[in-house]
């Protein structure tokens, strides 16, 4: 008699429909906003489930609002001119407006005409609703996306995944090719040893790879959780770490070049601008005084007649200046890598391009916070089968959009600036501390090296057991700790656009009034209190119901209730 | 007799010279930037641009004010230089010892700028009138602007694609139910059943395709074949 085949359980759960799916979903959610406009940054200036949940929901709310400015900035990518490049007239048509002069265009279509931003965080001013329009429409992309959850998503990935490399490729072949780029790169790749030499660069290190990883979100374990049982988890999760960090090192070579471009630029713009200044003054005849044999001019003019020189007020003019005047985050895709595509001929295609390419970073990352909030939902039993899961997707778009519309008001940015500080960073660290602690010392090492022969058909490498068991709980704490000495140590201020300050268009340093202060404790509080919180629930219903003393962590049970498929081995 | 010439001439070139120097009454700095506005079609300056240049200051004169019988000798170039800068004065046609209000020329000029500029194939930037700001036009707006147009095809776009999965969904979750109670339907009528034999449904034994068993294959050949 013939032994019969296996039937699989029919539970009725989503599949990938291929393993280049799941690996691309893994990737885009890791590879987001952060490896373009956070890793070249700090190149620059250095040398887990309810939680988990919380955390998802809470970042979802606002990383959707930064697609809303994206998505905003590509639709006005179709003018010409290009509308950060000019400054509007005033009132009276005499000059340019004046908000817009003191600063530069780009600065004030940012600032202005993007966020209407108001001057302090508790001045909310009103909805912009063009913002408003551009939320709606994100959401109902990232609707029409994960409506029904990995199927919808496991297509849209094909797209979202694989088009930011097309373009980062576009953008490095255009950017090696520009003036400036080879200042750039040597730049961002001579380390400054002075400053490798402070604490703070390493910890900036590592809680940009931790982040950049999108650990602890959830999103990881709930792609995952759709892959069959015995799927070589070991040899995937390599991948997406190695991907990861190649993406961020590739990103930083068209970053740097364009960085490199624009400030040659700037530097070009200020020394001709200090050129007209003398021709003009010494009535020398036009294109006598270059680039090349100005400082020589200056030597021979100032030797001549120091006074009138000096009359002059000319700005110095100092590329390495220039090339210092980066931003992180929102900054450089807004305002510094927006500056430098006005330079480009081209412009408009640039934009476009450039816009398309952070939409689908970001996208990717929305999937893998979606996916976060919505396993979890379908997973516990609070939420009935009969519910079609396109309603239940459709709830949680409309929910967020109707709370995210509150960082569309005039401090709408303030808000994010917070949440992206508080909620979108401690709660994480110490989600992933419970997690490692869970899995090494709770749940042993042992059981799952089993469980992992019994899944990839190899032993669990010694490497995995030692960094589990001592590196990485070690390194998480020690990440932990000097992030929170460091948060405490300085007053929690931030930086507000304020135009009747007196040193605009410098910001203006501001304090936190104690209510803010209390949300960003609550924010960066709330998930974390939910591990202990739930173990407590989990302990009690444990001790109810049978009186074994044995203690489960619940970040286990919940575990298992999310990955549904995670089946152990059989019972010999 | 010639020496009363002589007199009067210098009486009038002093006078010009009087009239017409750096930060005089009425008077107006010019500064072009020829080479930078024409690259290589750079033409260079000399006394026949300068002529044309006084031709046009008189021209908008008399554009300005109907009244006005400004001639080209009225207008007073001094201090030419190598930059291309220059001071230049407008005297009054009648008596020529006195100068137009700077007023009335900054006003003609403002009215005429675009002329003028073409005469010299340069803009407001590249022909600069020192003390003359010049009025800024204000860029084209279009009734609609361009963002909102973009914004509802993409937005078209979305809501096509939702409507569809969501018509697409509910179709596929009716042939599933109607298939469903279609398989109730047979069963509760005893037409469909199926046959389990040890527990294994027979529709998963392959019964026409068979499978051969090895150890009767063998046995087979214990016999000797007839």
């Amino acid at each position: 008699m013939d032994v019969p085949p296996e039937v699989p359980k029919e539970d009725g759960r989503p599949k990938w429909d291929n393993k280049f799916q799941y690996i691309l979903s893994c990737i885009g959610f890791a590879v987001g906003l952060g490896n373009v406009w956070r890793f070249p940054y700090l190149c620059q200036i250095h040398g887990g489930g309810v939680a988990s949940l919380m955390v998802s929901i809470l970042v979802s709310l606002y990383y959707n609002t930064i697609l809303t400015w994206v998505m905003w900035y590509f639709i006005n990518s179709f003018q010409e001119p290009l509308p950060w490049s000019i400054c509007p007239l005033n009132e009276n048509r005499t000059g340019l407006n004046e908000e817009c002069y003191e600063s530069t265009a780009v600065n004030y279509f940012w600032y202005r005409k993007t966020l209407n931003i108001t001057p302090d965080v508790t001045d909310s001013g009103t909805l912009q609703w063009w913002l408003i329009l551009c939320l709606a429409a994100c959401w109902a992309i990232v609707y029409l996306c994960t409506i029904r959850g990995i199927e919808t998503t496991g297509k849209a990935i094909y797209v979202t995944a694989i088009f930011p490399y097309l373009v980062l490729t576009i953008f490095l072949i255009h950017g090696l090719s520009l003036p400036g780029a080879t200042e750039g790169l040597v730049y961002l790749f001579t380390p400054n040893l002075n400053i490798l030499q402070n604490p703070r660069v390493w910890l900036d290190a590592a809680t940009q790879i931790f982040f950049s990883l999108s650990l602890a979100f959830g999103g990881l374990i709930a792609f995952s959780s759709y892959n069959p049982s015995k799927n070589d988890c070991e040899k995937d999760a390599v991948t997406v770490a190695i991907v990861n960090s190649i993406t961020s090192l590739y990103a930083s070579i068209p970053v740097f070049s364009v960085l490199g471009f624009k400030a040659l630029t700037g530097y070009w713009d200020c020394l001709d601008r200090n050129i007209i200044s003398v021709i003009n003054e010494y009535d020398l005849p036009e294109q006598s005084i270059t680039r090349q044999n100005y400082t020589d001019w200056i030597t021979f003019l100032n030797s001549s007649n120091p006074e009138k020189l000096a009359g002059l007020k000319l700005k110095s003019c100092d590329l390495q200046e220039f090339l210092d005047q980066s931003v992180s985050g929102s900054g450089l895709a807004f305002i510094v890598f927006t500056q430098a595509i006005i330079l480009m001929p081209g412009s408009q295609a640039w934009a476009i391009l450039f816009f398309v390419m952070l939409f689908s970073l970001g996208l990717s990352s929305m999937f893998g916070n979606i996916e976060g909030v919505f396993t979890p939902l379908l997973e516990v039993k609070v939420i009935s089968k009969s519910i079609p899961k396109e309603l239940l997707s459709g709830i949680i778009c409309l929910a967020s959009f109707l709370f995210a519309l509150c960082f569309t008001l005039g401090s709408g940015s303030y808000w994010i600036d917070i949440f992206d500080s508080y909620a979108g960073s401690l709660p994480l660290l110490v989600i992933a501390f419970f997690e490692v602690i869970g899995v090494a010392y709770v749940y042993k090492i042992k059981r799952f090296s089993k469980d992992m022969k019994w899944m990839t058909g190899r032993k669990l490498n010694l490497y995995w057991q030692i960094t589990w068991k001592f590196i990485s709980p070690l390194l998480l704490l020690i990440v932990f700790v000097a992030f929170v000495t460091l948060q405490i140590q300085k007053k929690p201020t931030y930086a507000a656009w304020n135009p009747k300050y007196e040193h605009f268009p410098v910001k203006e340093q501001k304090v936190y009034p104690p209510w803010v202060q209390a949300i960003c404790v609550l924010l960066a509080a709330l998930p974390c209190i939910f591990i202990p919180l739930v173990a407590l629930i989990h302990l009690i219903k444990r001790m109810r119901r049978s009186k074994d003393p044995s203690f489960v962590p619940p970040e286990i049970f919940s575990c298992q209730e999310f990955n549904s498929n995670f089946s152990h081995p059989p019972q010999k | 007799m010639l020496g009363v010439l002589l007199l009067a001439f210098s009486v009038v070139s002093v006078a010009s010279a009087e009239l017409c120097k750096p930060d005089a009454q009425n008077a107006f700095k010019v500064r072009l930037s020829i080479k930078t506005a024409l690259g290589d079609n750079a033409y260079a300056w000399d006394a026949n641009e300068e002529y044309l240049f006084k031709a046009m200051i008189a021209f908008t004169m008399r554009r300005y004010s109907s009244k006005s019988t400004t001639q080209i000798s009225n207008v007073l170039l001094c201090n030419v230089t190598d930059r291309v800068s220059f001071w230049f004065v407008v005297t009054d046609s009648s008596k020529n010892t006195t100068t137009v209000p700077g007023s009335e020329v900054e006003a003609a000029i403002r009215m005429n700028r675009n002329r003028i500029n073409s005469a010299f194939l340069l803009s407001d930037k590249t022909l600069q009138f020192l003390k003359i700001s010049t009025t800024l036009s204000p860029p084209v707006e279009p009734s609609t602007p361009v963002w909102l147009i973009v914004f509802g095809v993409v937005l078209s776009l979305i809501v096509a694609g939702i409507v569809f999965l969501v018509v697409s969904g509910i179709q596929q979750r009716k042939k599933k139910n109607k298939e469903s109670t279609e398989r109730e339907n047979l069963e509760e009528k005893g037409e469909v059943t199926i046959t389990i034999e040890n527990g294994i449904p027979c529709e998963t034994l392959d019964l026409k395709a068979g499978h051969v068993n090895g150890v009767f294959a063998a046995d087979d050949e214990r016999f000797t074949s007839l």
